[in-house]
């Protein structure tokens, strides 16, 4: 029994001291084209100096799903290294003549919904390896997706905490209160990736996520 | 000016009872539903599947892109009545759900994205777009 209770408090301080140091897995997930590399390029670049991925109008830019070991977010002298897991879109249909809008070979687009339907198969695959999951979703598109519903509600079952982030409050069409209506349960955060717009509040708002792991 | 002549196709509406789905394991839901769907039929399913087997679905359509010939997807949204229930009305629908195995108080629609062009829904109401 004393030895029980010694071997405890010994596994709780040395478990948390490691659990310290250990990075956070943080997620970056959402519906194609909602900004969620953009915005993990804007906190890579404030942090390493270095972007993630590439953007692009067309939807699926990112294909694969990408890291960034050993983030150091800093913010009001609290510090966090986190890994960051930017994702591709998750969609329920992909059509190659959808890409062919943009101007591209047929060649090329065949390829690249081919590339996206992988993507989407790996972005779910990875949902159980996260410790924090972001959500972007573009405020000025309609939240009532089936995709952001189940996104979310997967990342629910499995007890993962959740940011919502309104991306593109810089547009005029921007509306933050629909999706704060849409998912009364959670936190929603309004930035502009792009323009690096209230990024102070969501770095606040990520370290009191993680008291939530 | 030549107007377009592009006509929908042929499709149906099979309307899925839960109790047609409530005693198969998820594998065997998604089938039945994925097979319904390549068949050019919108399924109207009484009740929700689990969150996982929603994943799974779209993690099975993915894989299915580029496969089956004509193929493009689904388009899905789920409406659910329980939304805005007090406590004793969510206490009543969890008992309900419970002995009913499944939540029957939802209706999810599932169409194969070459009929069903979009899913507009709002927490009132929810309109096809088929084309």
């Amino acid at each position: 029994m004393g030895i029980n209770i010694i071997g405890n408090f010994f596994t709780r301080v040395f478990g948390n001291v490691f659990k310290n140091k250990k990075s956070i897995k943080m997620g970056f997930y959402g519906p194609p084209n909602a900004g969620k590399t953009s915005l993990a390029n804007r906190i890579c670049k404030d942090f390493t100096g270095e972007e993630m991925g590439t953007v692009s109008k067309i939807p699926h830019e990112t294909r694969n799903v990408q890291f960034k070991e050993k983030v150091e977010i800093t913010y009001k002298g609290k510090k966090m290294t986190f890994k960051m897991i930017d994702t591709p879109g998750i969609a329920t249909k992909i059509d190659y003549e959808d890409f062919l809008k943009y101007k591209m070979k047929k060649a090329d687009s065949k390829k690249r919904a081919k590339e996206a339907t992988q993507g989407v198969i790996d972005a779910i695959k990875w949902l159980d390896d996260m410790n924090i999951v972001v959500v972007v979703l573009d405020a000025t598109e309609n939240p009532y997706n089936q995709v952001n519903i189940t996104i979310i509600g997967n990342l629910a079952a499995r007890k993962i905490p959740v940011l919502i982030v309104a991306n593109k409050i810089d547009l005029r069409k921007a509306d933050i209160k629909r999706i704060e209506a849409a998912f009364p349960e959670y936190d929603v955060i309004g930035v502009s990736a792009r323009y690096g717009k209230n990024l102070e509040e969501f770095y606040e708002s990520i370290f009191k996520l993680i008291k939530k792991i | 000016m030549k107007k377009s002549t592009k006509k929908l196709k042929g499709f149906t509406i099979q309307l899925l009872p839960y109790s047609e789905i409530r005693s198969l394991d998820s594998d065997d839901r998604i089938k039945k539903i994925l097979n319904i769907v390549l068949g050019n039929s919108i399924v109207i399913l009484q009740g929700k599947l689990r969150t996982e087997e929603e994943t799974r679905l779209i993690g099975d359509t993915m894989a299915m892109i580029g496969h089956i010939k004509g193929f493009k997807g689904i388009e899905l949204a789920v409406i659910s009545g329980n939304g805005g229930e007090r406590l004793f009305g969510k206490m009543r629908s969890g008992i309900l759900n419970a002995i009913s195995g499944g939540n029957l108080g939802a209706i999810t629609i599932i169409g194969p994205a070459t009929i069903v062009k979009e899913i507009k829904r709002n927490p009132k109401k929810i309109e096809l777009l088929l084309g």
